[in-house]
């Protein structure tokens, strides 16, 4: 039973990685050619660091999704902060309910629905050339602002009310009050915020395929044109670059979050070791 | 106290605002030009026109409730199994099943399309065998190996984390009370799942059913689903509204489907009770 | 949870300031000329050619003194330019579209009319494409378009895969040749893919009635069975890899293709073919018209249109670059019929017809004829079988669930 979980396992993941395998192994190909591997060079390489447009979609990629997380989870710190906070049902419920919608749609819809909006706005107020940076950015912020939410609300709902109403009553204000107590509670919940927001934005392709503009193209969309077009192996180079740096990412922040975590716990069983 | 609820409205406003603009009002412009022509008059016109859509409508619904069942199928039993594991093999599994997840879907169909493709590697071997040549682009079964195979960790996932956090006591009673196996995996381990199977059943249909990019490159631009449909008008000023109409009808389809299933993820949970 | 935020922090700022070093390359002052092209339609500097945008920023210093940048975008088809240039969303300098589109937008007043005196290198171009022989500009007496490569569409096939002795050689019938399901490429353009059929018909492809117009539809239809897929510059790859064995195409392309895959071969089909320029406009808004002037009289000159031709393998307009002994060498090495191919024999050989631009009433007929052939898609039975069982399945555990809690309640009861 072990070994055939253990088969299985195996053999799903042998398949899910593949043709990422073929992609990383075929980039470091001397020749332009799927069929045969003539031998390693970095060819594709030198080629896609002299792609002046691919270098120009990564600094508008990271730019981007920098601007966007930052602005999102800024927003969403705020939301979840009066959403955990308010007495309001109704209000609770609507706030749930609108971010709701951008993680239930599907990204086709909310990227038309965009793109109908700005360009409609645009013909109302006779301006013609809407589409570019500034949409992209307003359509990125949309779609990371519920995961920000949804990151960091668990934190404010978790956190003790006697934290708060103790610094309210030892006469702090309340916007002391946040800074000082609340905010350090939720940073958890604000950096995984801001780190997928950041992912999702680097990688969305299909919501800024309808709200962007030539002259503002991102990673995704270049490699979108680009695969339109004859397979170039500078892709796959390009390809294998993000795997790896998507990896590194990956694994440093589960090392720091793991390693974070057993601190924590450590922590938790000397206090419950002293109050015992 | 009074100050406080200030703050916390002043709080509220920039998100409830930013939702107004960039969510509801973007949808009010779908549903706008879905009722409108090209001159701004109320019509039913665009709405009456996709009957001639049925087809792609069908094939769309099709193909991803296929992938979504194929993905339950395949990504349940590897959830199990992982769960299974000890925790120290778990979390190197849990970073390889999300690299996948953050490699830009464009990526992963695009090499998947280099495996699959007749000069690629899988057709150079099984010629080199002395197989007759076998043609994987352009057919159905590869619109929906793309699907199954981009959007497989999103099934897991879930369904994984549901398994994990299962409370080892119900495992324990059921063996206590002479279940084996097999009987506590259907009756025990599959009902207390079911919620991640919901959400991964979301994961993985909501984006099949949307797709466009899965369609052109393995489909070779013969299969047109809801996605390229979509896609297509929307290339054209002239069809924004038929565009419109097709996202309309597309999302009304998701919402109510999704209603259905958490309508029957709450019937299931009762059982368990 | 510290080393993440530190974590987080640096990497915020590592990225942060790679964003600044990035967006200090380019200079403030500059002024900047927007180009909209073709994909892989200009010399771009890869693999040790001219990099023509470059070297058009460097020439511009040198001329001026002042510093210019080409902002340089692609689009894929003439409608995905248009629906940009119509909807005003971004402004361009220079466009580069074909024929048809360029009478469109004469039309629809979106273009400006060229100063040639500010393009000297205007008369490199040949007189084939000039004063009455431009065909697809009613307006007498302004000029808005310098051509920039003209060609044939063509159909190519592998000889490898087709017989040298089938028949259908020399005829578009090898499109709809049975022998080679699933190993037929058509074009994934409304206008391209009618206009085979069309040719094929022997109808007139600009002034065909709605009649012609469905019999072509019925052709097409007829065909999707055969047709691997429908499919734009991705047939680059189907053919020089194998995958596919017949595809229509442009020339140039062609000759691109056999120089990686040397079973490649090509002719015209003798029923007649599509004619074609793609030629330099400047769009009525846009804001740098001397700059674009400049830019189109750049493109014109006998270095820069050899460097291009030899990147992109299509018919260049400029006599200068035809006579070029460098450019004809390379090209024999090629393909040994380059030459002929593109501008010989071969190509006078087959009547010739080029795309007009069609009324808005025939504009809607295509679409909706088209939208008709790509929604016609015989899906295999099998897949409404597994449908069939999943929803069946679905439908069971529904029902087996109701009943079953059903007698649970009646047992509490």
């Amino acid at each position: 039973m072990k070994f055939l979980s253990k088969f299985y396992i195996g053999l799903i993941f042998l398949i899910l990685y593949a043709p990422i395998l073929v992609v990383i192994i075929f980039s470091f190909n001397s020749s332009g050619s799927l069929s045969s591997f003539s031998g390693f060079s970095l060819y594709w390489y030198r080629e896609l660091f002299r792609d002046g447009e691919a270098l120009k979609a990564l600094k508008n990629s990271l730019f981007l999704a920098v601007t966007s997380s930052v602005l999102a989870t800024l927003i969403g710190t705020l939301a979840a902060f009066s959403i955990s906070r308010s007495k309001n049902k109704y209000y609770k419920r609507l706030a749930e309910g609108v971010s709701n919608i951008p993680m239930m749609n599907p990204d086709i819809v909310t990227g038309v629905s965009m793109m109908l909006l700005f360009v409609g706005v645009g013909t109302i107020i006779g301006v013609s050339d809407t589409l570019g940076m500034w949409t992209m950015l307003m359509a990125h912020t949309t779609f990371n602002l519920p995961y920000a939410i949804l990151q960091i609300l668990p934190r404010f709902r978790q956190m003790d009310k006697s934290l708060t109403e103790a610094a309210l009553d030892l006469g702090c204000t309340p916007a002391q009050t946040f800074f000082r107590v609340e905010l350090p509670y939720i940073m958890p919940g604000v950096i995984s915020g801001l780190m997928m927001g950041f992912t999702l934005s680097l990688d969305d392709f299909v919501i800024s395929h309808f709200v962007s503009s030539p002259d503002f193209k991102t990673l995704p969309l270049y490699i979108y044109n680009q695969t339109a077009h004859e397979v170039k192996f500078s892709m796959y180079a390009l390809c294998t670059l993000m795997i790896v740096v998507i990896l590194i990412l990956l694994i440093a922040v589960n090392v720091a979050g793991s390693a974070g975590e057993s601190r924590q716990r450590k922590k938790e069983k000397k206090t419950t070791g002293v109050s015992k | 106290m009074k100050k406080r609820s200030v703050f916390e409205r002043i709080a509220a406003a920039p998100h409830l605002l930013w939702s107004a603009i960039f969510i509801i009002a973007p949808l009010l412009f779908v549903v706008y030009f879905a009722f409108t022509d090209r001159e701004g008059n109320f019509t039913f016109e665009n709405i009456l026109s996709l009957s001639s859509y049925s087809h792609t409508f069908l094939m769309s619904i099709g193909f991803s409730l296929i992938a979504t069942a194929v993905c339950f199928l395949i990504g349940y039993p590897l959830a199990y199994c992982m769960a299974r594991m000890s925790e120290k093999t778990r979390n190197i599994l849990m970073i390889m099943l999300m690299l996948p997840m953050w490699i830009s879907l464009l990526i992963r169909t695009y090499s998947l399309m280099a495996l699959l493709d007749n000069g690629g590697i899988i057709s150079t071997f099984l010629t080199s065998l002395g197989f007759e040549k076998l043609t994987f682009i352009g057919t159905d079964a590869a619109v929906i190996l793309g699907m199954i195979y981009d959007f497989l960790p999103y099934m897991v996932l879930p369904i994984y984390t549901t398994m994990t956090k299962l409370d080892r006591k119900y495992l324990e009673a059921a063996a206590d009370l002479g279940c084996n196996n097999r009987q506590t995996l259907f009756r025990v381990i599959l009902p207390l799942s079911m919620p991640g199977v919901i959400s991964g059943v979301t994961m993985v249909f909501v984006p099949s059913i949307s797709t466009f990019y899965i369609s052109q490159k393995l489909g070779g631009g013969s299969f047109d689903l809801l996605g390229d449909t979509i896609e297509r008008q929307f290339k054209n000023a002239i069809t924004y509204h038929t565009g419109a109409a097709i996202s309309l009808v597309m999302m009304i389809l998701i919402l109510i489907s999704l209603a259905v299933m958490n309508k029957f993820s709450d019937s299931e949970e009762d059982i368990i009770v | 949870m510290k080393r993440v935020v530190c974590l987080y922090t640096l990497l915020l700022v590592l990225l942060t300031a790679l964003c600044i070093t990035l967006s200090s390359c380019g200079s403030e002052n500059a002024r900047t000329l927007y180009v909209y092209n073709w994909g892989e339609y200009i010399s771009d500097g890869s693999e040790g050619t001219l990099d023509v945008n470059a070297a058009f920023e460097e020439y511009y210093y040198e001329k001026y003194g002042k510093e210019v940048v080409v902002n340089y975008s692609t689009f894929s088809s003439n409608e995905d330019m248009y629906a940009k240039i119509n909807s005003g969303a971004s402004t361009y300098d220079v466009i580069v579209p074909s024929d048809y589109m360029i009478q469109r937008m004469v039309e629809e007043d979106l273009l400006a009319p060229l100063d040639l005196s500010k393009i000297p290198n205007y008369a490199n171009i040949d007189d084939d494409f000039k004063g009455e022989n431009v065909y697809y500009e009613d307006d007498t007496d302004n000029i808005y378009s310098v051509p920039y490569f003209y060609g044939m569409v063509g159909v190519i096939y592998n000889s490898s895969i087709v017989a040298e002795d089938d028949e259908q050689i020399g005829s578009w019938g090898l499109m709809w040749d049975a022998d080679y399901t699933g190993d037929i490429l058509q074009f994934n353009n409304n206008r391209d893919a009618f206009g085979t059929a069309l040719y094929y018909l022997g109808y007139d492809v600009n002034e065909a009635t709605e009649e012609q117009w469905r019999e072509a539809l019925e052709l097409l239809k007829s065909q999707k069975d055969l047709v691997q897929g429908y499919v734009m510059d991705e047939i680059f790859n189907k053919m020089k890899s194998g995958s596919a064995a017949v595809a229509s195409y442009y020339a140039g392309d062609f000759l691109a293709m056999h120089e990686d895959n040397e079973d490649l071969s090509f002719f015209y089909p003798k029923e007649g073919t599509n004619i074609y320029v793609d030629a330099m406009c400047i769009p009525k808004n846009s804001k740098n018209y001397d700059l674009a002037l400049e830019y189109i009289n750049f493109m014109c000159s006998e270095e820069v249109g050899v460097a291009n031709a030899l990147y992109t393998y299509y018919a260049s307009p400029l006599t200068a670059v035809v006579e070029n002994a460098e450019y004809q060498e390379t090209m024999a090495e090629v393909h040994e019929d380059a030459m002929e191919i593109l501008y010989g024999d071969m190509a006078a050989s087959v009547p010739t017809q080029a795309y007009l631009n069609l009324t808005p009433e025939r504009l809607t007929v295509l679409n909706s004829l088209w939208e008709e052939l790509k929604v016609e898609s015989s899906i295999g039975i099998g897949i409404y079988v597994c449908c069939a069982v999943i929803l069946g399945a679905l439908i069971l555990l529904v029902v087996y669930n109701v009943v079953k809690k059903r007698r649970w309640a009646k047992l509490y009861d």
